[in-house]
């Protein structure tokens, strides 16, 4: 910022400083000129060097150079009409001074003041430096139009260019003379560098309709002022050297005669190069708008706007680069419904084009099922009552369906070119893309809550199981519980009924997600209401039932099996309600065996004949009995090969470790699941309980 | 995956199974059986020989029809299951529940008697 600032100040010290350097030069100029002249005429010698006016010339041009370089060359705001302002403004101010100065001269009438020389010099002197100045406008203003499209080969040339035209200001100052062979080629040089520097005028495609207008009207006002200031110069010029031999011509200024010409040749060719660009600027226009639209259906995705925008986006662009009468945008999609945008037309009128279309049987775009781009205008023709005669469709296409049609209409007959189905396809394209992209977020954003939904669904599941187990004095519980990233319903808990008996219950719900974890949450209420009741496990079951059928929906059920542990009768007492059989080890005999007894899974019987399919079973227990409750989520573990873990495995790994501890067997039984599986990710839930008696 | 087949033999639908039945192609075997009730078979037999595995989701379709045919009177009857497939519908306590044959000839035996 501050090194910005410092450059400002910088620019605006060296244009004050240039504009101060110019004014002396011109007043040394006017001075001394006026001094050679007297002298000249009186025959006396000057009292100033005689190459004085010209050097100061020379010095005034060069501020004035620099003076525009910095003013116009470096302020970057500018734009192509208002770089032709400046140099008309510089003109009108010019040519204003200018006529300010001959309606005081002939205000004076024929005093003899007006008909002195030197007066007429003065005068002289200030008309031509309007002129330079006005020149050296154009000068810079063209430049910058010039290398609006740099090339390097370009700014070469127009260094080599305004380098000629240095050496031309020297030697217009030091009178040296060269032969006329090398003026003549430094002069053809020039000549040559500006027809070739002419030819740049790409800055003209740039200019729309009203801006071409505006620039000829500034270029036809400039050739006014280089005319009148021509005139003015040359004649004011020709009546001093008429009288006196040393007066400073014009003519013989030869840089200033190759500045006139280039400014006057690059006029001429802008002037006319304009001029014949007029009729096809509208071209140029549409292709800009075209541009400009295209990029507003592509970035509508990320300006967080929705579908229904796009399509009018579509719609919109459509019609104005086409220059479409009417139109409409017919949407059909499954989720959405029918929608119809239209322009200029209405829904009635509309629909009687479709069904007049449809009831000729005509297959074209406006048919969903269609993918091409159709000309339909001939089909019109026999619509009595329209307004319209030609008729452009198109298919908007996404993910390879087509989801709706575009329809173009025009009151005009053979109102399409090729061109403009090319564009307005090209249009319908990118819509669709943009559909499609809204679509791919929409449903990422759905991914991304049904996952939060499992989250909490986990959370939810993992607060319900319990954070301890019962225990008594003869026997020892130990749990495991896995879930796989799905939500499983796996359930197991334990309640002390009353002194010397245990609730357990291990359960499963059928189904994943939110909805298991809702059912297990049910099946834990019930658990923890119905086993202070002290019922008899086949009456739990059945009430439990009772209660369940209310709450799952068609289809889902709960397996469990529900034990109470008596520790004064040493007796187990259960029921089993279609889940996993228990897996038994009986110490004394050193044999395992699975419970597989009567029992129907609960919900499914959803009648009071339940009672029928559940019984309460009665084992007696020892001590260095095991009792392991687990899911089908470890029987049905598969291996690589796909083989299930199945009962005997389970049972082999529960016979390695009979005389260890609850927590032991269970980590031995987890650890052989994971070696069998061969991998620690699982795909189910793995639940156990193990209870080792004392 | 699963991959169903329908197969009409002197008036009964046969309704075979072949691969997996899990949550997602539980649907299949849902829509399948709704069919051939709303088309109006009085006997639907289902094969299972070829049905390698069932989960719970599976097993949920056809207890969910069990009221329904008792009311249409429509025996749906379940045969030639493998084993293991037999073990979940036993441990489920289902075999009780549902109509289940060795044989096809068995099956079609009693979804006459059923049927009558």
């Amino acid at each position: 910022m501050a090194s910005f600032l410092t450059i400002v100040l910088k620019s605006k010290a060296i244009i004050r400083l240039t504009f101060l350097g110019s004014i002396i030069a011109w007043l040394i100029l006017v001075f001394s000129d006026i001094t050679v002249l007297y002298s000249d005429m009186k025959g006396l010698p000057p009292g100033v060097p005689i190459w004085l006016p010209r050097v100061m010339l020379d010095l005034f041009i060069i501020c004035l150079f620099y003076y525009y370089k910095y003013r116009v060359e470096r302020d970057e705001g500018l734009n192509f009409t208002d770089l032709l302002w400046k140099v008309f403004a510089t003109g009108l101010i010019a040519t204003v001074v200018s006529l300010i100065f001959r309606l005081g001269s002939s205000l004076l009438g024929t005093t003899k003041l007006v008909s002195n020389i030197l007066f007429t010099d003065f005068i002289y002197q200030i008309n031509l430096a309007l002129f330079i100045s006005f020149l050296l406008a154009a000068y810079t203003s063209w430049k910058r139009l010039i290398l609006y499209q740099k090339s390097k080969w370009l700014i070469r040339t127009w260094i080599v260019f305004e380098f000629c035209l240095f050496i031309v200001l020297i030697y217009d100052s030091l009178q040296i003379s060269i032969p006329e062979t090398a003026t003549t080629l430094i002069l053809v040089v020039i000549g040559l560098l500006v027809i070739v520097l002419s030819a740049n005028m790409r800055w003209v495609a740039y200019l729309n309709f009203k801006q071409k207008w505006t620039c000829l009207l500034l270029l036809l006002l400039s050739f006014f002022y280089l005319g009148y200031f021509i005139y003015t110069v040359s004649r004011l010029s020709e009546s001093i050297s008429a009288e006196s031999p040393a007066f400073l011509d014009f003519n013989s200024h030869i840089f200033n005669l190759c500045l006139l010409v280039f400014v006057l040749v690059y006029s001429t060719f802008s002037f006319l190069v304009i001029l014949f660009n007029l009729p096809t600027s509208s071209v140029f226009e549409q292709k800009l708008e075209e541009v400009v639209n295209f990029q507003r259906i592509s970035q509508s995705i990320q300006t967080e706007q929705n579908e229904e925008s796009v399509y009018n986006i579509l719609l919109e662009s459509s019609v104005s680069s086409v220059f479409a009468d009417a139109a409409w945008l017919e949407i059909q999609s499954a989720n959405d419904g029918h929608k119809l945008f239209t322009y200029k037309i209405t829904e009635k009128e509309s629909k009687d084009i479709r069904d007049h279309l449809k009831s000729h049987n005509i297959k074209g775009a406006l048919e969903q099922s269609s993918d091409r781009t159709r000309n339909l205008s001939k089909h019109l023709a026999s619509l009595k009552g329209s307004r319209f005669r030609s008729l452009l469709a198109f298919p908007i296409t996404v993910k390879g369906e087509t989801i709706g049609t575009l329809a173009l209409l025009k009151e005009l007959p053979e109102g399409f070119n090729k061109e403009m189905t090319r564009i307005v396809s090209t249009f319908a394209n990118q819509a669709g893309i943009s559909i499609e992209n809204f679509r791919l977020m929409e449903e990422a954003f759905q991914t991304e809550r049904y996952k939060e939904e499992l989250k909490i669904a986990k959370t939810v599941q993992k607060s319900l199981l319990p954070t301890s187990l019962e225990s008594a004095p003869d026997f020892e519980i130990y749990a495991f519980a896995e879930s796989a990233d799905e939500v499983g319903g796996d359930y197991y808990d334990t309640l002390r009924i009353n002194e010397n008996q245990v609730a357990l219950i291990i359960a499963d719900v059928s189904g994943k997600g939110t909805t298991a974890a809702f059912h297990m949450s049910q099946m834990k209420g019930i658990f923890h209401s119905l086993a202070q009741l002290e019922l008899n496990p086949k009456e739990f079951m059945e009430r439990a039932n009772r209660a369940l059928v209310f709450c799952l929906e068609r289809g889902s059920f709960i397996s469990a099996t529900y034990f109470v542990v008596d520790s004064q009768t040493k007796t187990i007492r259960y029921s089993r309600a279609g889940h996993c059989p228990v897996l038994y080890f009986k110490a004394s005999t050193g044999t395992t065996e699975f419970l597989k007894d009567k029992g129907t899974a609960l919900g499914m019987v959803r009648s009071r004949d339940y009672c029928k399919y559940v019984e309460t079973n009665e084992i007696p227990y020892a001590p260095g009995d095991i009792m392991v409750l687990y899911t089908d989520g470890i029987t049905e573990a598969k291996n690589q090969k796909g083989e299930e873990f199945d009962y005997p495995r389970l049972e082999a790994a529960l016979k390695e470790v009979t005389d260890k501890s609850s927590q032991e067997i269970e980590k031995h039984i987890i650890q052989r699941l994971y070696e069998f599986s061969g991998s620690s990710e699982i795909n189910d839930d793995y639940t156990s309980m193990t209870i080792k008696f004392k | 995956m699963v991959h169903i087949k329908r197969l009409q033999e002197d008036g009964a639908d046969i309704i075979s199974v072949i691969g997996e039945i899990d949550a997602s192609s539980s649907i299949e075997l849902d829509l399948t059986i709704a069919k051939s009730l709303g088309e109006g078979y009085r006997k639907i037999l289902v094969d299972c020989s070829a049905l390698e595995y069932i989960s719970s989701a599976g097993l949920g379709v056809f207890m969910s029809y069990i009221e329904e045919m008792k009311d249409k009177n429509v025996p749906l009857v379940l045969f030639g299951m493998k084993e293991k497939v037999a073990n979940t519908f036993s441990i489920l306590g289902l075999a009780d529940l549902l109509f289940i044959r060795d044989t096809k000839q068995e099956a079609k035996k009693l979804a006459d008697e059923l049927s009558v």
